[in-house]
């Protein structure tokens, strides 16, 4: 693709998301925004950029990763934890949240790098196995963690509150299985399009630089990438603690949207990072503008069926299977270029005609 | 000592059930190269499937355990047929994610017909304990039971491919398809003879597991789905014996940590175990390494 495609096409992407923030905006001030879309509008934006993220390890860097909830676990519980530690020293909440934010994203990414050094040189579903492995070890992990501060400083424990030993002005913080309570809930729609844009920003300039045609290169063929100088390590790690440190950016975003924060299996466990990988891949490996249309249209679709109650779980489930193997059996390719065929022959044939 | 030896007595029970149900996921993911998400919830149909006969249509657990199988052989081959056999040369993402479809789906008409709450499951298995020193260690049928259904179902399987014709065709495919093939076996046969053996183990897991921890909801599958599959990964997916010894290993790592060190962390040790055998020998413990070629 030459400059100016990609530039044209990177616009629409952009342009869309901001399309999608004015028709919001729109419908909210002419009174036409129901509560049950308003209640997803932060979360449609949080799954727009972990879809995204998730895209750079999955579509770019073409290793399959299932370990996502547990970055945005850590970003989640990290960003929380800040916000609520600097209530006294910084009382105004904005400036606490976008703190949070930078400081998510920073620990996920350490994390990410530090999980991936060992991790990336695993191959295929052994790298999968691995990534799952370890969001459930971070789950599990701060579902034990007890974090109290009192006049003495900070106290840690892996049993309970009590076991901090901390005087009488000490607060718990993160309360173990109970989370973290009381995070101001700071996070807008707007806040979350914008963080989605900066997210896209990211991911679209780092796949088409240098840098990220070194990743594609990599994922295309290893060997071939090796020995024409490419350090693979290098790009590797650069892609996973990128998307890492997106996913936590995210949590951060979850965290500020929810008075409580409890790290189940629901909001953190594999079947999340799962959900995820199915945006990614419905919406088209590599294909950032398809992983954010796949994240609304997947978080939206349950919530509008929510009239059928019992069967929407169903429903969601048959049009997943009947979406992928519509989009990638070989047979029902082939019999869509038949039929596409065909519709551009009987044009032709009626130009012709006439 | 005597509580340390019977810790470890359930570890290898509960290990036991990771190994049938690791050798669904092991032997699919050999012949067909891909992972089988909705495995886990094969398991929890096998289990609804016995409940049913069991306890709702009062038939002796015997037949309830006959039944499930053939509700689970007949789902395996359905599913193969219907969902997975049209993604055969399709990327191995696509076919993971109709698995995880299929996951989703299977989860969701059991919540439809049995709804949410847990049901109370009788144990297969009415057979005395096993008393021994004294009464200081007391082992309970059902651990026995599900220990020789593991190493039984192990002898015959490694028989059945290593004697049979179609064990043969098993081994040929997982080998290399395409001179399978040509060497004239019927592919599309053998894949759905190894869903139907794997679904059919999945319904034998089932009854043993649930009699081991008797509550059945339509989600009891899943997590023992993945911590069978973790087995077959830490065994070296692929292999049969791999597989009985990652799921015996991870039933006892999971078992001694909840006794010993604590009941939350027990998944996140079985699952660091995992990491650094895997760091160690990349392909499992008694996995193949495969060379790459240019």
């Amino acid at each position: 693709m030459d400059a100016k495609r990609i530039r044209i096409q990177n616009g629409i992407t952009y342009g869309m998301v901001i399309a999608f923030w004015a028709v919001i905006q729109i419908m909210d001030k002419t009174g036409n925004l129901s509560s049950l879309l308003k209640g997803l509008l932060v979360p449609l934006c949080m799954y727009a950029i972990l879809a995204v993220s998730l895209n750079l390890t999955v579509g770019i860097l073409g290793e399959l990763s299932l370990g996502h909830a547990g970055f945005m676990c850590l970003g989640a519980f990290s960003g929380a934890f800040f916000t609520n530690c600097m209530e006294t020293a910084m009382p105004s909440v904005g400036l606490r949240f976008f703190l949070a934010l930078i400081l998510g994203a920073a620990v996920a990414g350490v994390f990410g790098l530090l999980i991936g050094i060992p991790v990336l040189r695993l191959k295929g579903d052994y790298l999968a196995i691995v990534t799952l492995a370890f969001g459930e070890i971070i789950k599990n992990l701060i579902n034990v963690m007890y974090i109290g501060r009192d006049a003495s400083g900070f106290h840690f424990s892996n049993k309970d509150a009590l076991s901090m030993g901390m005087d009488e002005t000490g607060v718990v913080i993160v309360k173990g299985a109970q989370g973290i309570t009381g995070t101001p809930r700071a996070a807008t729609f707007t806040i979350g399009i914008l963080l989605l844009l900066l997210t896209l920003f990211i991911v679209l300039n780092l796949m088409h630089s240098r840098t990220g045609r070194a990743i594609m290169s990599i994922r295309d063929n290893r060997i071939a990438a090796e020995s024409i100088g490419i350090n693979i390590t290098k790009y590797k790690l650069m892609a996973f603690s990128v998307s890492a440190a997106l996913a936590g950016m995210a949590g951060v975003l979850y965290a500020h949207s929810l008075s409580t924060l409890q790290a189940t299996s629901n909001n953190f466990g594999y079947n999340k990072s799962i959900l995820i990988l199915v945006f990614v891949v419905l919406g088209g490996l590599g294909n950032m503008r398809g992983s954010i249309i796949a994240a609304v249209v997947l978080t939206a679709l349950p919530e509008m069926l929510r009239g059928l109650n019992d069967y929407r779980m169903l429903i969601y489930a048959v049009v997943l299977i009947i979406m992928t193997i519509f989009n990638s059996s070989p047979k029902a390719i082939e019999m869509r270029s038949v039929v596409m065929d065909k519709i551009r022959h009987r044009k032709t044939a009626g130009k012709e005609a006439a | 000592m005597m509580s340390f030896l019977s810790y470890f007595i359930s570890g290898v029970s509960l290990g036991s059930v990771y190994a049938i149900i690791a050798l669904g996921y092991t032997m699919v993911y050999g012949i067909a190269r891909m992972l089988n998400f909705a495995h886990g919830d094969i398991i929890m149909i096998g289990g609804f499937a016995i409940f049913t006969a069991v306890t709702t249509m009062g038939l002796p657990p015997l037949a309830g355990i006959l039944i499930g199988v053939v509700v689970c052989t007949v789902l395996g081959v359905t599913i193969e047929r219907v969902a997975y056999r049209p993604l055969r040369e399709a990327s191995s993402l696509a076919v993971l994610i109709t698995a995880i479809g299929i996951s989703y789906l299977l989860q969701n008409v059991a919540l439809l017909i049995f709804g949410s709450n847990s049901h109370q499951f009788t144990s297969v298995v009415n057979l005395p304990n096993l008393v021994l020193a004294d009464g200081r260690l007391n082992i309970s049928s059902t651990t026995i039971v599900t220990i020789l259904s593991c190493i039984v179902i192990m002898i015959a399987l490694t028989t059945f491919i290593n004697r049979t014709r179609t064990g043969q065709a098993m081994l040929a495919v997982s080998e290399d398809r395409g001179a399978a093939s040509l060497m004239g076996i019927d592919v599309n046969k053998t894949i759905a003879v190894t869903f139907a053996i794997g679904s059919a183990l999945a319904a034998i897991a089932g009854a043993l597991l649930c009699s081991a921890y008797p509550s059945l909801t339509p989600y009891t599958g899943s997590m023992p789905g993945i911590k069978a599959f973790t087995a077959a990964v830490f065994g070296g997916i692929g292999s049969i014996p791999g597989a009985l010894l990652g799921g015996i290993i991870l039933g006892v790592i999971e078992n001694l940590s909840k006794a010993y060190i604590s009941s939350q962390l027990s998944d996140a040790i079985v699952f660091a175990v995992l990491i650094v055998v895997l760091l160690v020998r990349p392909t499992g413990i008694l996995g193949r390494q495969i060379n790459e070629k240019v």
